[in-house]
């Protein structure tokens, strides 16, 4: 029985986990496969992959050709469910509307949450991404190094499936052997990219992705990932054959019914409830993680969206995984007398010091590239290569005008067509239409490539979220206000990524219909919108000053924990997707063997 | 209440100003688009026609026009059909009636340049677009085909045009014929991926 109502839930769980994205996902699936009764606790609705996915679905069978909506921003089929900018019903509230101070957010409703639509870009942060203040004296540090992550992220690794090499760059961590599988062949704008990006001193590398460019290793990764645990093993092995490798086709953010790629209702769930350890409850949406005895979490409150009905649920310990925004707001709206201002806030960082990722984009047109024979380049959806930070000596040097570093992430190739081919054009083809104009678009498709700048914010006083003293859901519940405000640092690395895409473009022969946007205000993406939104619950070696200690343990609620990037110390460039998932599976084995001494 | 004198004044000034036109009909045309779009879960697995999720409100003289114009911008060739056989015109259709905002302004758009292009062929030889000559039709067209270019009282008309031509491109290439003239053969399941063969790469020098 693993998907229960409120009603039909066990009197007690272990663990109560709130979240099915990856935080949610991954703490469930370690926690269970060990033998914890989890209850895990979903805003959204019920989602099923193997069913729901429309794989090989062409823009002509969608409405509008399939655009983005302020229905489907992402497209008609991104898999994102009830959700997007707005969640309709669940409001947020922005301090600002200004462009440079506004913030976004992006949430889902629905089981899997965020990794059903998410890119699977999947890097490890490095040694100096755990340390940044002792390096450059901006930010903080992180009470763990990388030291404590490795064995998490080859484990990560090992289970969810990730493409990638290993290059032994800089800050850009190898994988031991057998971690990755291997990356997909590049195409012909990445060998470009390669080619000519060497000759500006730029190296470009195959890129990281939780896509399985083969089968799983189903014979030996489940005893490396549950030693001494046959029942896992089995159900693991049984789980890992079941997954397809890539059929090289149809766009990942769509989600994918052969589970060829990680998401956490393909990867982390089917184990996990196999295990018989699981329950799940949809449509459960969370509002506060209620106080028993002795200063110790209950359980948590949540409503029944489907009956509009409140419900209390209790266990031994509570896991918050509902996204770092979400999870902040849980932990602001679950107030008492012991703590006025929020559970486990008596630092008051809960809602401090948000981050995202520093965003810019631009496109060129490459001449090499036009008219190419047809070729099928939908290989494994694209982030085939990226460039990893390259100036790590410059910045040491005092050579940059910004403290931290960006990758970029390179994308061309003969896409599939849709609404947006021949669109812009004119500055190519001084206006053609007619017979002239199908001749330039089947010229110029397949010859435009586009870069991803993708940098480090460092965390700032101006960048929080609170409570909104007036504005509630259509819950009740009260909602979240964003302040947003970047530093030089972020600006200025903006308008860098600007002048290397140029750069690039200009090496590869290519040119852009703009020059490079030069306003750093206008380089910049908005706060939220590349939704890598972490911070605001940081983990740290002083409870005056953090709100988890390094196992995502609140200081102030031993049995409360946080395992989505709410703990997140810093933002390095790299997507922070798979520090995620390691940082969960190493708070959920710390919650284990804390209920094996009993003390949980 | 406006009196029959002040709306003529309304339509006179309408037709040598173009922006006085756009928010007149926008304004106009607004009320004609009510449904909700699809909602936040749509069924990704239906197969979605033109009129499916919200009526199509083109007059059968604006579609005439929007076929005419979708073919002078891709007519058939050896290649593939014209926009119309590919059911662009439809697709425009469904466009224009779309409830969400980007497509309501698109609709303003369209619709005071279908006015435009009406106004300017009475004015060039009296008679409607559709009844031009390709010759006179082509006239039209490229003196309003590129906004850069355009004279300053045809900048709007070239802004109108440069949409259509987008809109008509995104109807057409997102079909199978529109994909088969692009040469595009991807969206099959395939047991590998090897990449570009060996002899293209030599050919472009590289690696």
């Amino acid at each position: 029985m693993p998907f229960v109502t409120a009603g039909s839930q066990r009197n007690a769980y272990d663990v109560i986990v709130v979240g099915s994205g990856a935080a949610g996902g991954q703490s469930a699936y370690a926690l269970s496969m060990e033998g914890a009764k989890v209850l895990m606790l979903e805003a959204g609705r019920r989602y099923i992959p193997a069913t729901e996915t429309p794989m090989f679905q062409t823009p002509d069978l969608a409405p509008l050709r399939g655009v983005s909506t302020p229905h489907k921003p992402f497209g008609f089929y991104d898999a994102t469910v009830d959700g997007g900018w707005e969640v309709p019903g669940e409001p947020y509230v922005r301090a600002s509307e200004e462009r440079s101070s506004r913030f976004e957010w992006w949430r889902a409703r629905m089981l899997g949450g965020r990794t059903n639509h998410w890119g699977r870009i999947s890097l490890r942060n490095g040694p100096y991404d755990f340390k940044p203040r002792s390096r450059d004296g901006q930010g903080f540090d992180w009470p763990i190094g990388y030291e404590d992550v490795a064995p998490y992220y080859d484990k990560v690794e090992l289970l969810i499936g990730v493409y990638g090499t290993n290059e032994g760059r800089e800050n850009t961590p190898d994988s031991p052997p057998e971690c990755l599988l291997p990356p997909p062949a590049p195409l012909v704008s990445d060998l470009l990219l390669a080619q000519r990006a060497k000759r500006l001193g730029i190296t470009a590398i195959p890129g990281h992705k939780a896509v399985l460019t083969r089968p799983l290793d189903y014979e030996r990764t489940p005893a490396r990932l549950h030693p001494h645990n046959v029942t896992a093993q089995r159900i693991l092995a049984e789980d890992m054959r079941a997954r397809a490798p890539c059929l090289w086709a149809t766009p990942c953010g769509r989600g994918c019914s052969i589970r060829a790629n990680y998401q956490s209702t393909t990867v982390h769930l089917p184990p996990a409830l196999a295990s018989g350890n699981l329950d799940i409850t949809t449509d459960a949406m969370v509002y506060e993680v209620t106080l028993g005895p002795r200063g110790r979490a209950s359980g948590v409150s949540f409503i029944d969206r489907t009956t509009g009905r409140h419900h209390h649920a209790s266990a031994r310990a509570v896991v918050l995984a509902a996204s770092a925004c979400e999870s902040v707001r849980i932990l602001l709206n679950s107030r008492s007398a012991q703590f006025p201002d929020g559970l486990a806030n008596s630092s008051g960082r809960v809602g401090r010091y948000l981050m995202d990722t520093v965003g810019s984009s631009a496109s060129g047109q490459i001449p090499l590239l036009e008219s190419l024979p047809p070729l099928n380049e939908d290989a494994a959806d694209g982030d085939q290569t990226y460039v990893p930070w390259w100036l790590y000596r410059e910045q040491r040097a005092g050579k940059l005008t910004f403290a931290r570093g960006y990758h970029i992430e390179f994308g061309g190739g003969r896409r599939m067509p849709g609404y947006g081919t021949g669109a812009g054009m004119e500055w190519l083809t001084g206006g053609s239409y007619g017979v002239k104009f199908k001749q330039d678009v089947r010229r110029y498709y397949g010859s435009f490539v586009g870069f991803d700048g993708r940098g480090e914010m460092i965390p700032n006083e101006r960048s929080y979220c609170e409570i909104d003293p007036t504005v509630k859901d259509k819950w009740g519940i009260p909602v979240l206000r964003f302040h947003w405000g970047w530093s030089e640092h972020e600006l200025q690395q903006a308008a860098h990524m600007q002048r290397t895409f140029a750069e690039i473009v200009d090496a590869m022969g290519g040119r852009m219909h703009r020059g490079p946007e030069q306003d750093p205000a206008k380089a910049i993406a908005p706060g939220g919108s590349i939704i890598h939104e972490v911070g605001g619950a940081m983990m740290g070696s002083d409870p005056k000053t953090s709100v988890t200690n390094q196992w995502c343990q609140t200081w102030d609620v031993p049995n409360l924990f946080i395992t989505d990037g709410a703990v997140f110390v810093s933002n390095a460039d790299k997507n922070p997707t798979l520090t995620i998932l390691a940082l969960a599976w190493r708070a959920a084995d710390h919650i284990l063997e804390r209920m094996r001494r009993s003390e949980l | 209440m406006i009196d029959r004198r002040t709306t003529v004044k309304w339509m006179l000034a309408a037709s040598a100003a173009w922006p006085l036109l756009r928010r007149r009909a926008a304004r106009a045309e607004a009320s004609a688009v009510s449904v909700q779009g699809y909602g936040t879960d749509p069924n990704l697995l239906t197969v979605y026609h033109p009129g499916d999720l919200w009526p199509l409100t083109l007059t059968p003289d604006q579609r005439r026009l929007a076929a005419i114009l979708a073919d002078l911008i891709i007519p058939a060739d050896e290649s593939s059909p014209s926009a119309s056989a590919a059911g662009v015109v439809e697709f425009i259709d469904e466009w224009v009636s779309a409830p969400y905002p980007r497509h309501q302004r698109d609709r303003g758009i369209v619709l005071d340049g279908f006015k435009w292009l009406e106004t300017e062929a009475i004015r060039r030889s009296g008679t409607a677009f559709a009844e031009l000559g390709a010759t006179d039709q082509h006239a039209i067209c490229d003196e309003i085909c590129d906004v850069s270019r355009a004279a300053d009282a045809k900048r709007d008309a070239a802004r109108f045009f440069a949409l259509y031509r987008d809109v008509t491109a995104g109807g057409f290439y997102s079909t199978p014929v529109g994909r088969k003239d692009l040469g595009y053969i991807g969206n099959v399941p395939q047991a590998r991926f090897d990449g570009p063969p060996p002899e293209l790469l030599r050919k472009l020098n590289l690696p």
